[in-house]
């Protein structure tokens, strides 16, 4: 047990963060190395209490099932947890996600991978897509059952996160290994909550994944507003909202990504003033129906999902977010050391500007059906 | 190389020195005084020339966030670009970046007696300008700008109350902020903006095209206490 007093939100600690990703317009895939050369530049940004991956395309064996990769406290937790997935679900695999034994990784719970398909009756009784059906179960694993965490549960991609410095995850979970051709990766300084293995991010629902940097001002309206929508904001930290937002809007409204990201980075009243009739008219339109969605305080954040990403900073830019083409290849990241390290001279490079979505997606199906 | 092993051997001896394949090495120059003079080729990190007291820095390269951030003295040539707070709460010295510069560009900046630190962009920058901006002098020129490009962003001068930024372009009402007079600039202004200009050449050579001082325009606070009556009408 952390002495009380010493838990993260009871003592001050500077705020850092670092975030970057990766991604190959072509869909062509490449190792982890990349992005753990990448956020390892930004090492000084984070304090070992948190590191991330999210990748994606690296299940192809598997694409049409959802891989779920779960935290377990105790065997004990896994029981009951695994008893629910196996009603719920048809598994087709599962075991142990392979790990590297690293010396500065400690106390990991059990890390445990599924691949699976909603259990055809109980997804036809529930009258829900399949998507809604894998999204409600992990919501209640998670939020129900004491000690099991589902972290991801996309298809073709998925989430490997822990407690230690993102280099370190990244080779504790031996991303060399795997192959995507989008890859982001966070490294955490956490300030108001603690550090813990479910803690860390990427935060994902089905493939949606989101990396943060900054804190949420807006924290608890976004949570309310989320959970008249069935969502639990239960692992403890800020960014989880994010993630659900996005799910919320991108996936079960069906809004395009421009107009999630105008929701929650919505222009300023006085802005939206002097635009032009037609446009102000959506602005407002938007802002009225989704008021609990606009995300204030500083942020930038990495959105990953199946076939692209969006970098988005909040709209008076509190942090920093670099981005960079080279190629076919395109880097966001917190510093710009973190892009030059792999690619000492992109083609081009730039500054992401406030409330300024950069939308970048790779045709994945073609150059997986070439591969 | 660690930031901190880097900085080490630095202030072990006073003299110049230059580093190649610099990538985000934080804190460089940071303290410096003027027997120091450092070449930079690459990307250094955040914060640097932070405190620095009297050094001067060359970046062959592109600066990250808060760069001369509390500068005392000294003089910092970014023969690129900078990202957010280039030039925060600096109170003495100069920075002269070739290129643009991010968000909140010498804000806090101070002035006192004859410590006027100053602050040279090539290019144009984000919202936040010189936001409450005590003294010195801040100068963008635009250069390389699209017609219709605005020279920096929203918010420009919020909270400033000393001190005077000077744009090479008109930018619309709306983007300064309140309790600010933008004018042309007046016949005293211009040999100091000829001046810094004069020294943006010999830094980075010359610029391709003249620049029309009659198209100049200079914020100032419109009075010495410019937020005295904000939220009181006495």
């Amino acid at each position: 047990m952390i002495k009380e007093s010493l838990k993260e939100g009871n003592v001050r600690i500077p705020s850092g963060c670092a975030i970057c990703g990766i991604i190959d317009r072509t869909g062509r895939r490449f190792n982890g190395n990349d992005i753990i050369e990448s956020i390892a530049v930004m090492h000084d940004r984070s304090n070992g209490l948190g590191g991330g991956f999210a990748a994606y395309g690296i299940y192809p064996e598997y694409k049409d099932f959802y891989a779920l990769h779960v935290f377990y406290d105790s065997n004990e937790s896994k029981k009951t947890a695994e008893s629910f997935l196996n009603d719920h679900f048809y598994i087709e695999t599962s075991g142990r996600i392979p790990t590297e034994k690293t010396p500065t990784i400690r106390q990991q719970p059990k890390i445990w991978r599924y691949f699976v398909k909603p259990n055809r009756y109980k997804l036809q009784e529930s009258e829900l897509t399949g998507e809604e059906y894998v999204a409600q179960c992990v919501l209640k694993v998670n939020s129900k059952f004491d000690g099991a965490y589902v972290f991801s549960c996309g298809k073709n991609m998925g989430v490997f996160k822990g407690v230690g410095y993102p280099e370190d995850i990244g080779r504790f979970y031996r991303l060399e290994e795997y192959k995507a051709y989008l890859w982001t990766a966070h490294g955490r300084f956490p300030t108001n909550t603690p550090g813990w293995w479910g803690g860390a991010h990427p935060f994902a629902l089905l493939d949606r994944t989101i990396v943060h940097n900054g804190e949420i001002s807006s924290y608890d309206a976004n949570r309310r507003y989320v959970e008249m929508y069935g969502y639990a904001c239960k692992l403890q930290t800020d960014t989880e909202v994010i993630t659900y937002l996005f799910d919320l809007l991108n996936r079960r409204h069906g809004l395009d990504l421009e107009t999630a990201a105008q929701i929650l980075t919505a222009p300023h009243w006085e802005d939206v003033d002097r635009m032009p009739a037609q446009q102000a008219e959506r602005i407002r339109t938007l802002r009225q129906i989704y008021s609990g969605a606009l995300i204030t305080g500083p942020f930038s954040i990495i959105l990953g999902f199946n076939g692209g990403m969006v970098a988005l900073n909040d709209r008076l830019k509190l942090r920093a977010l670099i981005a960079a083409e080279a190629g076919d290849r395109v880097y966001v990241a917190s510093e710009e050391c973190a892009i030059r390290k792999l690619c000492p001279q992109p083609d081009k490079v730039w500054a992401c500007e406030g409330g300024q979505p950069v939308i970048v997606y790779a045709d994945y199906e073609k150059a997986h059906h070439e591969e | 190389m660690q930031y901190t092993e880097l900085n080490r051997i630095i202030r072990q001896k006073p003299g110049e020195y230059t580093l190649s394949a610099v990538n985000g090495q934080r804190y460089i120059g940071c303290g410096l005084g003027s027997e120091y003079k450092i070449n930079i080729h690459g990307t250094p990190g955040n914060d640097l020339g932070a405190f620095m007291d009297g050094a001067s820095v060359n970046v062959f390269g592109n600066c990250q966030d808060a760069t001369g951030n509390t500068m005392n003295q000294g003089r910092i040539i970014v023969h690129g670009s900078a990202s957010d707070t280039a030039g925060y709460a600096m109170r003495n010295g100069e920075i002269f970046i070739q290129g643009n510069a991010g968000y909140r560009v010498a804000i806090h900046l101070k002035q006192y007696g004859a410590d006027v630190p100053k602050v040279v962009v090539g290019g144009k920058t984000g919202s936040f300008l010189g936001e409450y901006m005590a003294g010195g002098i801040v100068l963008i020129l635009g250069l390389g700008l699209a017609p219709d490009e605005d020279i920096t962003g929203a918010h420009c001068a919020t909270g400033m109350h000393g001190g005077v930024i000077y744009l090479a372009r008109d930018i619309p009402d709306y983007k300064v902020a309140f309790a600010m007079n933008k004018t042309p600039i007046e016949p005293e202004d211009e040999p100091v903006i000829r001046s810094l200009i004069e020294q943006y050449c010999q830094h980075f050579g010359e610029i391709p095209h003249s620049l029309p001082l009659d198209k100049f325009v200079k914020i100032r606070p419109q009075t010495s206490r410019p937020y005295g009556k904000m939220y009181v009408g006495n």
